[in-house]
């Protein structure tokens, strides 16, 4: 009888050191595969690094060139989709903390977070029938465009967050000393939530200087510094893309390269803006 | 005083209010746009679109089985390896790993999650299809070959290869679901098991059980990203519209292949044939989210009841 207890008793304990063995691994596989990803690209991005390499425009294969057009495209599209893709995202993001605990607000949430899950290329192929076809061709524009869309419910959903944190006292008591409800949230309640939505905003445009697929038929890409969001623009990503498929090793030379530079500036910003957050909620 | 406020009121909530509108008219522009611009091939080719096994734009010859049926393996295929390691890593971090260890790992996971998508492709590319072509591949067919999922001609390049890049693209999602879901299963929960004499095992399957429909909720939002992934399986899975059984062969899913050849295609029935089948995959796409959303949805009232 005690044996049984005793056997039953083991292979209890048994099972429970295997499968803590097991999340375990799962936990230590997924950490290296991380470290491994990221020294990968180190190691094959930084021999190619140059000071030619960051300000040139592509060349004929062989003859060297660079990314300083893909960087100068990344940064206008990124800088027009925050022009657009920030206030209204801070905006609605307002209005669901504030006005949004109704039918409205939950379903513009529901419909939010369900757009964020959209695939990102849908949102290039509507652009490019909203913005491309009427145009008549790519453009720096459609492709700011199509990364503000991809900007807007991240942005909602991540002010509404911060703004909650927002304590109630503070709302009672400005409009306790009669500020009317606009001067509360605009006031009150937006500078105290300032440095959170600060921080939602910067991985929002993380996250859309990472996006290829909605650029690749709005923005295109162009072998030239272009100054103008009526061209094509080059981008960063879509320049990964074409060196990556390229047939040339020069290219996927860059290719690793220009990625270094990509995932060292997403990296960066997600780790400081995590960190700076962690202490904080 | 009070009147200036009132109308200030009024103009702040109405332009806070057409912001958030702008996210519902987004996704119905989004709808519209799309049913409208595939209109010719709808009215040409009906429900037989979704059901051709051809793919020939130059004949216009438009079946777009062959996409679905990649979409479907290769996010499937994600999930079961996506899945169990997903639910090892939560587990890890909310029940057994001490706080040291939990947080730079969860914080590993985040960072994963915050990586390009051209990124895993070009990794994808130069690193994981040359292990597949080289190791993996002739190490499963040599003894696993009989069965047709291993046959074909092993080019790193393929099925396999895209799903296990999407695996790896969607563990660090259905990661932080599970692990929010688990986090919001009371503690008390876990005393009461332990008080019973149950190991520490034996509670997390208990905590699992309470958070089994956050679980599901976390996988159905996995499947949602596996269906629409794009720049890393377009990169490595090889654009192929073929059908094959074995998972070495090229194949293509929607996404890969809209962005693959939207660009190219100039004339309008083409045009048209791409958009529809963008459509499916918004529909598809938007379905698989919102579900999933429920399901996630109804783990947080329960725990906030209990």
């Amino acid at each position: 009888m005690s044996a049984t207890a005793n056997s039953i008793h083991s292979r209890r304990r048994i099972i429970n050191a295997v499968m803590t063995g097991l999340t375990t691994a799962c936990a230590m596989l997924i950490s290296l595969i991380l470290l491994f990803i990221i020294g990968y690209i180190a190691w094959k991005g930084v021999s190619s690094l140059s000071v030619e390499f960051l300000t040139q425009t592509p060349k004929p294969v062989g003859e060297g060139g660079g990314i300083g057009n893909s960087i100068l495209g990344s940064a206008m599209m990124t800088a027009l989709a925050s022009a657009i893709g920030l206030p209204v995202g801070i905006a609605a993001g307002l209005y669901l903390s504030e006005y949004g605990s109704n039918w409205y607000g939950n379903t513009i949430r529901f419909v939010a977070d369900t757009l964020i899950g959209i695939p990102s290329i849908i949102i290039g192929i509507f652009v490019y029938t909203l913005v491309v076809i009427p145009m008549g061709r790519q453009s720096g524009f459609a492709g700011g465009i199509a990364l503000a869309l991809i900007m807007i419910p991240i942005v909602a959903r991540t002010t509404e967050e911060m703004v909650r944190l927002v304590p109630n006292t503070m709302r009672e008591g400005a409009l306790a000393l009669g500020a009317p409800q606009w001067r509360v949230s605009w006031n009150i309640v937006l500078p105290a939530a300032a440095s959170g939505i600060a921080t939602g905003a910067m991985l929002a445009i993380a996250r859309i200087t990472g996006e290829t697929a909605p650029l690749l038929f709005t923005a295109l890409n162009s072998r030239f510094y272009n100054y103008y969001y009526d061209q094509p623009m080059s981008s960063l990503t879509v320049q990964i893309y074409n060196y990556a498929t390229g047939p040339f090793e020069v290219e996927h030379a860059m290719a690793w390269a220009a990625t270094l530079i990509l995932v060292a500036l997403i990296l960066i910003i997600n780790v400081i803006v995590r960190t700076l957050t962690r202490k904080k909620y | 005083m009070a009147k200036t406020g009132a109308l200030g009121d009024k103009i702040f909530k109405v332009l806070l209010m057409i912001a958030a509108t702008s996210i519902l008219l987004i996704v119905a522009a989004i709808f519209a746009m799309m049913l409208r611009s595939s209109l010719p091939t709808i009215k040409q080719f009906g429900v037989a679109f979704l059901f051709g096994t051809e793919w020939k734009p130059a004949q216009e010859v438009f079946g777009a089985l062959p996409f679905i049926y990649g979409t479907v393996v290769s996010s499937l295929l994600s999930l079961l390896l996506a899945v169990p390691v997903s639910l090892g890593i939560a587990i890890f971090l909310v029940e057994q790993a001490p706080k040291k260890l939990a947080r730079p790992i969860g914080f590993m996971v985040e960072l994963l999650a915050a990586i390009p998508s051209v990124v895993y492709g070009l990794w994808g590319i130069f690193v994981l299809a040359p292990v597949i072509r080289n190791y993996i591949g002739p190490v499963l067919q040599g003894n696993l070959g009989f069965l047709p999922i291993f046959g074909g001609r092993v080019t790193g390049i393929g099925m396999l290869t895209a799903a296990i890049i999407l695996a790896l693209m969607i563990t660090p999602i259905i990661t932080a679901v599970v692990r929010d879901v688990l986090e919001a299963v009371p503690t008390t929960q876990r005393e009461a098991a332990f008080a019973l004499g149950a190991t520490k095992w034996e509670t997390t399957i208990i905590v699992l059980g309470n958070a089994a429909s956050g679980i599901a909720g976390a996988v159905v939002l996995g499947l949602g990203r596996a269906i629409g992934e794009t720049m890393a399986v377009t990169m490595v899975i090889g654009n192929s519209p073929q059908m094959s059984p074995s998972l070495f062969e090229p194949a293509n899913t929607i996404a890969s292949l809209l962005a693959a050849n939207f660009a190219e295609a100039t004339d309008k029935i083409y045009l048209s044939a791409l958009i529809e089948i963008g459509l499916v995959l918004f529909l598809v796409t938007f379905i698989v989210n919102a579900f999933a959303k429920l399901l996630i949805m109804s783990v947080s009232r329960r725990m906030q009841r209990a």
